[in-house]
């Protein structure tokens, strides 16, 4: 058996020179220290993403993207095909977690301030596949069609058009027409199967590639050169990845079984939105500030106020690399770190609120 | 004789420089064009619709709200509690959603943002920045009609 394997693995060596490859990743070596626990993160969201694939590629041989067969065909999914119901629920799960992961990642490599020179694009690569992840919820929530969806669409499609200037188009493009329709439907399942995660696995290529090639970052004041401080990346810390792999899954098996995504009602454009509408939790603290923003702030509309400070925000986090210059040279840059503890308590006392108020 | 060509050189090449530079913008602009208009969706011909029966008036009960469908757009029909008639388009002024009636506060209400309504459609409440517009209502006998207020 040992034989035939290391056969095989000489036959692909000779042909595709497997040889460096294992040398590029046995280079890499990951630092132990106090914050170690958030490397794994990536590592969790990589492993959710190919869920997302998977169990994605699986709606799709029986989900039908229109107006009059999309609810249907979910109801069809979860009610007649065999294990319907599990793939569906884990695809939505996976979603939820696979944005918390991400989230989580992207807060500790903030803090770590690992985005320092040379990381900045893999820093910005990150934010942008965090930014479609973004996406991929808002487009996916879209496609069973309920209640809850289509006015979550009209809502989220609404406030993109309200950016001066460029909203309207946006708006236009967004729900292929004025109003959202079937047409929207289809559009959005378009971007959810086929412009995102077209885009998406570029941009994790140059990502995890970046990654190997950089190595890990390492925190102020750490000593690579202490053996006991370091774990190669292969395959020593591959096989604890590995090992949270397999938790993460089981934690995503028990909630997909014991609390199966709900189907709602099926969408209607002459029915009232619904009472105890919210949208999905990582969008609840935008949802909520939107609220408590007044109709007019002097005399500038609510809205445009909050999504240009929203915009302003999102804008300052992705360039933080470029404007934290103090970082980069090896200094401490406390301003960093306050405005990220800010976002971080702003989130979660304002998806609090949206939650229970 | 080195310094000679110099002048003839220079001009010849950034006429080349702008030919090449414009024909690659031209070619940019021509790929670009068709994908932009391709992505923006037709504007598909409505049918004007300028009044809607909304039913008979024995079959509305008071204090209540009702969604009529006004051409692809949703308009609400609210006989209060004084027994008026009025109609407002239903959609939201704030981002869109569809009001409803609320009996308890006897006035129109968002659920999305929490946005209020008062029965003449003025926004009271939450988040939404204009009033409602209202659509003109007419009882012909037992039958009430919903037309556009030009
Ligand atoms: S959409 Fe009606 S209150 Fe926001």
């Amino acid at each position: 058996m040992k034989q035939k394997l290391s056969k095989l693995y000489s036959w692909i060596d000779e042909r595709v020179e497997l040889q460096d490859l294992v040398q590029f990743m046995g280079k890499k070596y990951v630092p132990i220290h106090s914050h170690s626990v958030w490397y794994y993160f990536g590592g969790v969201s990589l492993f959710l993403f190919i869920i997302q694939v998977i169990t994605g590629i699986m709606l799709l041989l029986y989900y039908k993207g229109s107006e009059e067969l999309a609810f249907e065909s979910i109801q069809f999914i979860i009610s007649k095909v065999q294990f319907g119901w599990l793939i569906r629920s884990i695809h939505s799960w996976a979603a939820n977690l696979f944005v918390l992961a991400a989230m989580i990642h992207m807060f500790s490599v903030y803090f770590e301030k690992a985005y320092k020179k040379p990381r900045e694009i893999t820093w910005l690569t990150g934010m942008l596949m965090f930014f479609m992840a973004l996406g991929f919820g808002f487009s996916g929530y879209l496609l069973p069609w309920n209640e809850l969806a289509f006015f979550a669409t009209k809502v989220g499609t609404d406030i993109a058009g309200v950016v001066p200037v460029i909203g309207e188009p946006i708006l236009m493009f967004l729900r292929a027409g004025e109003d959202v329709t079937g047409a929207t439907l289809s559009r959005f399942f378009g971007f959810h199967v086929a412009v995102f995660p077209g885009i998406f696995t570029v941009l994790l290529g140059i990502h995890l590639v970046l990654v190997q090639r950089q190595g890990m970052s390492e925190p102020e004041g750490f000593d690579p050169n202490v053996k006991e401080k370091t774990m190669p990346f292969f395959p020593n810390f591959l096989l604890r990845d590995l090992l949270l792999w397999l938790i993460v899954l089981n934690i995503l098996a028990i909630l997909a079984v014991f609390f199966p995504w709900e189907l709602g009602k099926k969408a209607d454009a002459f029915a009232p939105a619904p009472a105890g509408i919210k949208p999905e939790w990582y969008f609840m603290f935008m949802f909520q500030t939107l609220k408590f923003i007044p109709a007019k702030v002097l005399f500038i509309d609510g809205e445009i106020l909050g999504i240009l400070a929203f915009g302003f925000a999102g804008a300052l986090w992705m360039f933080v690399p470029f404007w934290d210059r103090k970082s980069a040279q090896g200094e401490k840059n406390k301003l960093v770190n306050y405005l990220g503890i800010f976002a971080v308590i702003y989130i979660i006392i304002l998806t609090t609120l949206g939650w229970f108020l | 004789m080195q310094e000679q060509p110099q002048p003839t050189e220079q001009p010849r090449r950034s006429f080349l420089k702008y030919v090449l530079t414009g024909g690659l913008v031209a070619w940019a602009g021509s790929v670009l064009y068709p994908i932009l208009a391709y992505l923006k969706p037709p504007i598909q011909p409505e049918v004007e619709v300028s009044s809607v029966k909304a039913g008979k008036l024995a079959d509305i009960p008071k204090e209540s709200g009702t969604i009529i469908k006004f051409g692809s757009k949703p308009v609400i029909l609210v006989r209060s509690a004084k027994d008026e008639l009025r109609a407002f388009d239903a959609t939201c002024t704030h981002l869109d959603c569809t009001v409803q009636y609320n009996k308890d506060k006897g006035m129109l209400w968002c659920a999305c943002h929490n946005g209020t309504y008062d029965l003449t459609g003025r926004n009271v409440g939450g988040p939404p920045p204009r009033p409602l517009e209202e659509y003109r209502v007419i009882t012909q006998g037992e039958e009430v009609l919903i037309s556009k207020k030009s």
